[in-house]
């Protein structure tokens, strides 16, 4: 390597430009998110489309968690198959606090069904309003911090973390599903006619609120994501994911890192659950299946995963697909989900936004023309060769 | 006794009874390049991995600036300041060298810090200069996985550096360099061997002549000889265990 | 006595069917570090192969529809073993190296194989023929050009949706033509039932307890089944180059060996033993498309308690699993607690099969904090390289 003496010089900081792009990010981001929360819905209410509304508003809570699944999953290379467990917290979480609306003295009416008549000691909290939005995000992020911890300290990586997700998964389904004296059991919480702010939750003022407020979140979490992973934290994570016995030579603990950004997800997971619920009227034990949890992991594989914008992409594109094509051929379905999964995996491992970073755009721009063939790509790549081209021209 | 950085005593390491490391004792003095050498499964790779905190020892104790290593996690002994580089280069891929550097380089390695820290003004200046010894400034802003195998070697002794160590254990350096980039790597060690203790595992006895002082022959998990390169060349067991059966070869 | 005799002969039919199900999940990991989450499924339709083969044999009188089961036996142990090594050549073989991406690709053929099931009709089958033989004809007709690499992309793209028009269409039309007989899916959503022969009715009569015979048979099955992989392991040629390839991929290669062939070999006989489980499973109750569902979890916690590699852990794990299930979920325990009611009650609590399944799994993460490689990890430095 004779270029070590005749080097460039190292490019100039970047950090005005840096900032540059962070400015138009955030005004691309923010006119997108306005135009979502205030025009869409005007112009879906105005075209007889109410009904898209509400299902957008829970595919963007939806998005939520989407955002947390791609943290752990593209980022740091943890693939969780249990992210219904913290989605289905933060749903009960609120739900609970929306059951206890009722006049002093009186519990929920399923509890009469099995016979109890003085509330459980752990609902009482869930009087409180403030108790209950700190319990939305805190739940989720301190039980999955515990199992994290519990799980990365002992190097229990790859599939093996993914079977135990899963397995965890069973077994919280097994309890809320067990538990109908607690919990209502299978049945769950409606939360439709439970009064919130003097006004029923399923009223179009509050519906609307909700899904404003999904909007708001998302972007809340959008912003965090991309704060969390543009640092040198995100490279890090990035580290790990490539090479996580290396990491540790270099001086790093793994275990903290991966417990932090999984408790992060498992708290986005939660509040996307919380609002998911007010928007759909219901929460079960169901949405701890197992399919729905690999079924947000295939949001993000479709949109990209590494890419923050793919996550929220592919969980709208494919939950409009799912509502589309179960509406019309009910039995379908689960053909055209199980091939998205192939075909996701073994022809598109970047997702949609990967290929068109990598050569999608390329080929949209020569669609159907001959494409120009480059002899010596790498030559022309070569950055030597690029800065002599620069130098010879100034 | 202060002047031995890293000593060995008693050193046993067995896997389901089969013992990589049998009864073996080593020392280093601060500030000492050693070269280390013996036969494909004499036990070296696995001889580091003790001293890493990689693998624990099933006997005996392995010391570092007088503290035993045995109680402590891989990444506590890399923050007590022993470096490694691995056999094969691993950098981390999707990183450009920059930020390979910089991760290396950070003073405070938790969480928190990683989260809101930035970098200092001098760690940006470590990895400046570390980048031009390592002679990668010019593709200092690629994904590391461009780079050549040689450049990776050398960006991860770069890595290396960066964590600022007191001593560097260096697994095979050279393998599958050109002998140009041999000699390169030969006179990075070397200048880093004035500031650093060294301990370089090799093959490549072209190379072992070029920067070697003192050499350790390890044989079947054990030390069968130390000596300059010229006694252990010419100890008969050596010729017998290692330099002969090159012969035969 | 008789209550202990009773929780570990459970325990251990519990354990054997877990075990015969995790085998296989255990032997593809092993050797491939291959998650396949259609195994479930692989293990359903090892059941309803058994379910089709009982239906050809009742009509058939006697003799053979007494012995049906060892007829079930093997077409199961084929039919999956099939399916499995359609998987591992269609799917799996592009993905090694990458394991979570296996996960998820698996998981979308366990999906089809579920949907599959309940749908499956002579319509359909007529639908899928015929879109295969369009497709598949058209692309090998394609291929032939010279140019065929450089208009691939748009063969396909071309070919996909005619073929699945026509195809559409074709068994549109022969479902209005035919009616029911031809569009009714002959398994459908609802579970069918597999009675088990005569023979294995009943049970054995120990002291006060009674062992049913199918229990014993699907213990005797399991027995067999392991002496059977352990002499294919250790005593034969390509259970030679299984282990060798399970030990290392690449040298193996380079000495010669088909490591393609010991892939598809291994991902089918992993497959069929799902198949034989399946006939196990189909014994004990009424099986359905989801049956394969509700097995995955708990074989997947017999692979990350066994350890990878060896039998002896898989056997232990399987065991312990199925005895801690009963015992808990039973509640054999508690009564042996009636002088302390707190601790009684505790266990009353969990005793349910669902609620054993929490107390199981606690126990599992705690196992794993002391051995987090399992019972017999594999050790030296190649681990983790």
């Amino acid at each position: 390597m004779t270029a070590v003496k005749s080097s460039p010089p190292a490019p100039p900081e970047v950090a005005p430009r840096k900032s540059r792009t962070l400015v138009r990010e955030v005004i691309i981001v923010g006119v997108i998110a306005a135009v979502f929360a205030f025009l869409l819905p005007a112009i879906l209410g105005a075209a007889g489309q109410g009904v898209r509304i509400n299902q957008l508003g829970r595919f963007i809570s939806l998005a939520i968690a989407a955002l947390g699944i791609d943290l752990i999953w593209g980022y740091t290379g943890m693939l969780s198959l249990g992210h219904g467990i913290f989605f289905t917290l933060g749903g009960y979480a609120f739900a609970m606090y929306l059951q206890l609306q009722l006049p002093a003295g009186q519990i929920p009416d399923f509890f009469t069904l099995y016979g109890v008549t003085e509330l459980p000691f752990f609902w009482k909290p869930f009087y409180s309003f403030p108790f209950t939005l700190v319990a939305i995000v805190a739940i989720p992020t301190i039980i999955a911090a515990v199992i994290g911890y519990l799980v990365f300290r002992n190097r229990i990586r790859g599939v093996y973390f993914s079977i135990l997700t899963q397995a965890a998964l069973i077994v919280f389904f097994n309890f809320f599903n067990g538990q109908q004296k607690l919990i209502n059991g299978t049945n769950g919480f409606k939360t439709d006619s439970a009064p919130l702010f003097g006004a029923p939750v399923s009223d179009p003022k509050l519906q609307t609120l909700f899904y404003v407020l999904s909007v708001l979140f998302l972007v809340g979490g959008y912003a965090l994501c991309r704060w969390l992973t543009s640092g040198r934290l995100g490279r890090l994570l990035v580290a790990i994911r490539d090479d996580e016995p290396r990491v540790r030579f270099s001086g790093y603990d793994p275990t903290g890192y991966k417990v932090f950004v999984f408790a992060v997800s498992a708290g986005l997971a939660g509040i996307a659950g919380a609002l998911f619920t007010v928007q759909s009227g219901i929460i079960t034990p169901k949405s701890m299946d197992i399919a729905f949890s690999i079924e947000m992991v295939i949001w993000v594989a479709v949109g990209g995963r590494a890419t923050l914008v793919g996550a929220v992409l592919g969980t709208i594109l494919v939950n409009f697909a799912k509502t589309l094509l179960s509406e019309q051929y009910p039995e379908y379905w689960l053909f055209f989900q199980g091939a998205l999964f192939l075909l996701v995996v073994t022809v598109l491992p970047n997702g949609i936004l990967g290929w068109l970073q990598s050569d999608g755009l390329l080929w949209l721009r020569t669609l159907g023309r001959p494409q120009k063939v480059s002899t010596y790509p790498s030559l022309e790549e070569d950055i030597d060769v690029k800065y002599e081209q620069q130098n010879l021209r100034d | 006794m202060s002047s031995k950085i890293l000593e060995i005593e008693n050193l046993t390491v067995s896997f389901d009874g089969f013992k990589a490391i049998n009864n073996l004792n080593f020392s280093m003095d601060e500030g000492e390049l050693r070269v280390v050498i013996g036969p494909n499964g004499a036990g070296k790779t696995t001889f580091m991995d003790i001293i890493t905190g990689k693998t624990k020892p099933t006997e005996g104790t392995v010391t570092f600036k007088g503290r035993n290593l045995r109680p402590y996690k891989e990444y506590q002994i890399a923050r007590m300041g022993i470096g490694r580089k691995f056999q094969t280069p691993r950098v981390y891929q999707k990183l450009t060298p920059r930020q390979n550097l910089e991760l290396s380089c950070a003073q405070h390695k938790n969480v928190f810090s990683s989260l809101l820290g930035r970098s200092a003004p001098g760690e940006r200046r470590t990895v400046g200069g570390l980048l031009e010894t390592v002679g990668l400034v010019a593709k200092a802003d690629i994904p590391a996985e461009l780079l050549s195998h040689g450049e990776k070697q050398r960006l991860e002794i770069g890595m290396l550096v960066a964590q600022s160590p007191d001593l560097l254990l260096v697994d095979e350096p050279v393998a599958g360099l050109t002998d140009e980039e041999t000699e390169n790597v030969g006179s990075l060690l070397l200048a880093l061997a004035e500031s650093h203790s060294i301990m370089v595992i090799e093959h490549d006895m072209e190379f072992v002549r070029q920067i070697a002082k003192k050499v350790t022959v390890l044989h079947q998990g054990s030390v069968l000889c130390e000596g300059t390169m010229d006694e252990v060349q010419n100890d008969p067991r050596v010729i017998e265990v290692y330099l002969g059966h090159q012969e035969d070869e | 006595m008789s209550g202990l005799l009773d929780g570990l002969f459970n325990g251990i039919s519990i354990g054997a069917v877990l075990l015969l199900a995790a085998l296989g999940l255990a032997i593809v990991f092993g050797l491939m570090g291959v998650i396949n989450m259609a195994h479930g499924e692989l293990i359903m339709l090892g059941a309803y192969t058994t379910f089709v083969v009982q239906n050809i044999f009742k009509p058939l009188g006697a003799p053979w529809s007494d012995f049906y089961i060892f007829f079930a036996l093997v077409a199961a142990f084929i039919v999956a073993a099939l399916v499995g090594v359609l998987l591992e050549r269609t799917v799996v073989r592009y993905l090694y190296g990458r394991p979570l991406e296996t996960l998820l690709a698996t998981w979308g053929v366990s999906l089809i194989l579920q949907q599959f099931i309940r749908s499956v009709s002579p319509q359909f089958v007529v639908g899928v023929g015929l879109f295969c033989a369009l497709y598949f004809g058209a692309i090998a007709i394609i291929s032939r050009r010279p140019d065929f690499e450089r208009i691939r992309n748009w063969a396909i793209a071309i070919m996909v949706p005619i073929s699945v028009a026509i195809a559409l269409t074709a068994s549109n039309v022969l479902g209005q033509s035919f009616k029911l007989g031809f569009t009714r899916p002959w398994f459908g959503t609802q579970g069918v039932d597999v009675t088990a022969p005569k023979w294995l009715r009943g049970g054995l009569a120990i002291g006060d307890s009674q062992l049913p015979y199918t229990r014993l048979f699907i213990i005797a099955l399991t027995i067999v089944c392991l002496l059977g992989i352990y002499w294919f392991l250790n005593k034969t040629n390509w259970g030679l180059r299984i282990r060798s390839v399970t030990q290392n991929r690449t040298m193996s290669a380079c000495l010669g060996i088909p490591t393609q062939k010991v892939d598809a070999i291994t991902f089918a006989i992993g497959s069929g033993l799902a198949g034989i489980a399946g006939c196990a499973v189909a014994l004990l109750g009424s099986v359905s498309s989801n049956t394969g569902q509700a097995y995955i979890v708990d074989t997947f916690m017999v692979v990350v308690i066994g350890g990878v590699g060896k039998l002896i852990g898989s056997i232990m794990a399987a065991g312990a699993i199925g005895i801690l299930s009963y015992v808990i979920g039973s509640n054999a325990i508690g009564p042996l607690f009636d002088s302390m009611p707190f601790v009684k009650s505790i266990f009353e609590f969990f005793a349910t099969a669902s609620m054993a399944k929490v107390v199981v799994f606690a126990l599992i993460v705690v196992f794993l904090q002391f051995r987090p490689a399992g019972l017999f990890p594999q050790k030296g430095r190649t681990v983790e390289a």
